[in-house]
C-alpha cells in the first residue's frame, strides 16, 4: 500500500466520524497490543486483519485501537477484546485466519472463541 | 524487527504512550551520501534529561510491570549495525524526535518496509492523532552543517 500525504489525512477524517463511539457507546472495542514483543511476532498483520474484517462487515460501532505490550511476551500477537457490559477476553497467539474467525464470531457475535483465548495455565512463562 | 517499519511502529507506540497528538514520520534517502535519515517526532510530554540519559538502555524502561524496555535500544542496534547511529532529543513539555541514520548500501541495514502502510494502519487505530508521512530522496551531496542539531 503505497500512502500519500494527504491520504493519512483522508483515513483520519473518515475515521474520527465514529468518534462518538471513542467516547463509549460502541458495541464492542478491539484492542491489538503493540509493544516490541508483539510487533516482531507478527501483531501489524493481526492488526491489518481485524482492520479489513471491520471493513468487511461495515462494522461501524467496532472500534479498533493498539496499545502496548500486554506482559506476556511469548504469547504474542495478543488483542483484548471487550464488548459492552461484558468482562474482556484476550487471545493470544494470533494468527489472520483466527482473527477473521474472533471477529465473526466474538466481536459480531457475542460468543468468545474460547480454544484461542488465554486460558487457566498459558500465562506461564516456560 | 525484519524491516524498519516495524520499528517505527513500535517507535510510534512509544509516542502515543507519551500521548502525542501530532507524530511525523520523515524518511530521507541521500545515496550521494550513501546515507538513509530515519526521523521521528513527536508532540508528546516528551523525558527529563535523567530518562532521556538511560532510554537506550534495553533494561531500563518507564512502563510499570517489566524489567526490560527493548524498542529504542533495538532501533539503536539497528542504525548502529549499518554503520550508523541514532541521536535523541527530548525536554519534559517539549516532545521527543529521534533521528536515525543508516548506512544506505549497506549490508546490514534492515529494508524499509511498507512504512506509509504501516502508518496508514495506525492512523485508522488512532483517528485523534495527527500523523504525518514524508518520504524523499535527496540527490545533492548533503550539507553536514545543516543536516546535524544538537
Amino acid at each position: 500500500m503505497k500512502l500519500k500525504p494527504e491520504d493519512l489525512d483522508k483515513i483520519r477524517q473518515r475515521m474520527k466520524s465514529t468518534s462518538s463511539l471513542r467516547e463509549g457507546a460502541g458495541k464492542a472495542r478491539v484492542n491489538v497490543h503493540l509493544g516490541t514483543c508483539g510487533i516482531a511476532s507478527g501483531a501489524r498483520e493481526i492488526l491489518k486483519a481485524f482492520l479489513d474484517a471491520k471493513a468487511e462487515a461495515g462494522a461501524q460501532d467496532v472500534l479498533i485501537t493498539t496499545s502496548g505490550c500486554a506482559g506476556l511476551c511469548n504469547k504474542e500477537p495478543m488483542a483484548t477484546i471487550e464488548l459492552a457490559g461484558e468482562a474482556p477476553v484476550k487471545y493470544i497467539e494470533l494468527t489472520p485466519e483466527k482473527v477473521r474467525r474472533i471477529f465473526k464470531e466474538h466481536v459480531l457475535g457475542g460468543r468468545a472463541v474460547a480454544e484461542y483465548a488465554l486460558a487457566l495455565g498459558s500465562e506461564r512463562i516456560s | 524487527m525484519e524491516d524498519l517499519a516495524l520499528h517505527v511502529i513500535d517507535l510510534i507506540d512509544n509516542s502515543l504512550a507519551a500521548g502525542a497528538t501530532r507524530i511525523a514520520v520523515r524518511v530521507e534517502e541521500r545515496p550521494g551520501a550513501d546515507r538513509l535519515l530515519v526521523q521521528i517526532a513527536d508532540n508528546g510530554h516528551g523525558m527529563d534529561p535523567e530518562t532521556l540519559a538511560r532510554a537506550l538502555d534495553p533494561f531500563f524502561t518507564t512502563k510499570p510491570g517489566k524489567p526490560v524496555g527493548m524498542g529504542l535500544a533495538l532501533f539503536a542496534q539497528a542504525a548502529r549495525e549499518s554503520g550508523g547511529g541514532l541521536e535523541v532529543e527530548s525536554s519534559l513539555g517539549g516532545g521527543t524526535t529521534l533521528r536515525a541514520v543508516f548506512g544506505l548500501s549497506h549490508p546490514d541495514r534492515k529494508p524499509l518496509g511498507d512504512i506509509s502502510g504501516t502508518i496508514g494502519l495506525l492512523q485508522q487505530a488512532h483517528p485523534q492523532v495527527a500523523f504525518v508521512f514524508d518520504h524523499t530522496i535527496v540527490e545533492e551531496e548533503p550539507n553536514e552543517a545543516q543536516t546535524r542539531r544538537s
